[in-house]
């Protein structure tokens, strides 16, 4: 067996197999993410949701994966036919890849890199292009005016990602990820970096165009903004695409600032639990706020988005960074 | 034999990408395809061993500046018969200088031949096996070279400012917002206590209160319900 796996053939099957273990309890998540949205909407308003397919509704999003596939792909007469296609695989495959290198437990990543931590921030930095490539190849103006603001938000909101990342690889020493969890045993980074797990989390909203920062769909003043043009697949893909980047921006949370695979306490009926469960747990209570926000706030003015972006969040996270740059350093913590 | 074979192939996509930049009739597309050549570019440096190089050349250049060129060039109004108007009278020219530039490309390479340290130099993007490429390379840039890696940050930060001095203009008669003046406002807003069960409108409480208005009157009790 391990003759087999150190061959290249063995190597590319023992990936594969990795790869289809990881991605279809990821898309299994994102189908139950979609309900499970429904349902905590639905009880925030006081509604009773999705509750007809199946019991509690539970068979809600095969049905609509099913309606899905059935409609007719619409391609319209002025679109750019390959560019129009491409966009939503392009936003589908990004959020895919992004998992390759996401570590579940200690040494479950796919992918364990040692610049990890920058292969994610890239990933996630090209997922504006799906946007804009959707709405210039749609050839419409709603399409197109979603893509423009798309494209200015995505690259504001990335500056003060950028800075929350650099200030916590500062008190980790290694851009790997794994090692930035390990970095966490004993205290969770959102404890020490409070401010900047606020301010993490609020760019992740706005780089996954989630509420209150959805302008690029903007329904009630942009029909549906970018994807306005798509149907079926298309539009499906790009559906996915959105809640799996949900998801991975919650694993990203988890693993910068709520320590990973560790349990809170490390004391006994903590430890029983294993690490995969408290991963998953944790992404489930990040995802819970990505609804509870969505449920909560009105949709942002273009001109405030732009400004909590530019003027507030990027100088506090600068001037954060610079602060824990000194502390580390007159503490004598800097990790060698 | 595999890192070789994925060389040539991304080398042969980004040399073919990059003739496409520079030959495809839509801006558009030209911009996509200079995308996928920093992509390859990437993916070469991959292979090389300088994956810090690789990571940040697809944050800055795929991530920020290719999405600000595309948000430019998207937003141009071109017209394709137009482009196309002067290619004939311009061909002769044009094809006379890059046959010029195709000789002297020709010569300079027929006397090239490699010093021979130039193994030796080499880069090594990571000396000795022992540390990672980002640690090599931050040995590098703030130990050797602090002074020259600061003197770019500051060169840019010129540059930042003047294009922001030169963009930024107060026009008289626009309207802006005091986010400041507007939370600390007080006195024109203010909470009511509302009977519940009442009607709104009857009480008139839509409009700010007067300061020395009536207290609104209760409903009376059994008054529920919609109207």
């Amino acid at each position: 067996m391990s003759d087999f796996i150190a061959t290249p053939f063995g190597t590319l099957v023992i990936t594969v197999a990795q790869a289809l273990a990881l991605l279809v309890p990821l898309l299994l998540a994102v189908a139950y993410l979609t309900y499970g949205e429904r349902k905590v909407l639905a009880a925030m308003q006081m509604r009773k949701g999705p509750n007809v397919v199946g019991p509690f509704g539970l068979g809600q999003p095969f049905a609509d994966a099913i309606k899905m596939l059935m409609k007719e792909t619409i391609i319209p007469s002025g679109a750019s036919r390959a560019l129009f296609m491409m966009a939503p695989m392009i936003t589908f495959g990004l959020a895919m890849i992004a998992w390759a290198v996401i570590p579940v437990n200690d040494g479950w990543a796919i992918a364990d890199i040692n610049v990890g931590i920058l292969y994610l921030f890239a990933i996630s930095s090209l997922g504006v292009y799906g946007v804009i490539i959707a709405g210039w190849a749609s050839n419409s103006k709603y399409a197109f005016l979603g893509a423009l603001r798309s494209a200015a938000q995505m690259v504001s909101y990335e500056v003060s990602i950028g800075f929350v990342i650099v200030t916590v690889l500062l008190c980790v020493g290694s851009l790997n990820l794994t090692a930035i969890v390990r970095a966490q045993e004993q205290v969770w980074f959102f404890i020490p970096l409070f401010p900047m797990f606020i301010i993490f989390f609020i760019s992740a909203l706005a780089e996954t165009n989630r509420a209150p920062f959805d302008l690029p769909e903007g329904e009630s003043e942009l029909v549906a903004g970018f994807f306005v043009e798509y149907s079926s697949l298309s539009f499906g893909l790009f559906f996915l695409g959105e809640y799996a980047n949900m998801i991975l921006m919650s694993a990203l949370t988890t693993i910068l600032f709520l320590g990973g695979w560790y349990p809170p306490l490390a004391i006994v009926p903590f430890t029983w639990v294993p690490g995969p469960v408290w991963f998953i747990l944790k992404i489930c209570l990040c995802l819970f706020t990505f609804v509870w926000v969505r449920a909560t706030f009105p949709r942002y003015r273009y001109d405030q988005l732009m400004r909590l972006g530019w003027k507030i969040f990027l100088p506090f996270s600068l001037f954060w960074l610079v602060l824990t740059a000194f502390v580390l350093k007159l503490a004598g913590w800097l990790p060698a | 034999m595999i890192a070789t074979l994925a060389f040539y192939a991304f080398a042969a996509v980004l040399i073919g990408s990059a003739v496409m930049v520079v030959s495809s009739r839509n801006p558009v597309h030209s911009v996509l395809f200079l995308i996928l050549a920093f992509f390859n570019a990437a993916a070469l440096m991959l292979i090389a061993g300088a994956e810090f190089l690789a990571m940040i050349l697809v944050i800055v250049y795929v991530g920020a500046v290719a999405v600000l060129f595309l948000f430019v060039v998207m937003m141009l109004d071109i017209d394709f018969v137009r482009l196309r108007e002067g290619f004939q009278r311009y061909a002769p020219i044009g094809g006379a200088v890059g046959a010029v530039l195709f000789v002297e490309l020709i010569f300079v390479l027929g006397a090239w031949r490699f010093a021979s340290d130039a193994a030796d130099l080499r880069i090594n993007p990571t000396p000795g096996g022992s540390v990672s490429n980002t640690q090599a390379i931050g040995r590098i840039l703030y130990t050797d070279y602090i002074l020259l890696f600061q003197l770019a940050g500051l060169v840019l930060l010129v540059a930042m400012i003047g294009a922001i001095v030169l963009t930024l203009r107060a026009r008289p008669g626009t309207k802006r917002q005091n986010i400041d003046a507007q939370v600390n406002r007080t006195g024109s807003v203010g909470l009511v206590q509302v009977p519940m069960g009442a009607g709104l409108r009857e009480m008139g409480i839509l409009r700010p209160p007067e300061p020395d208005a009536p207290k609104p009157i209760a409903a009376p009790a059994d008054h529920g319900g919609h109207h």
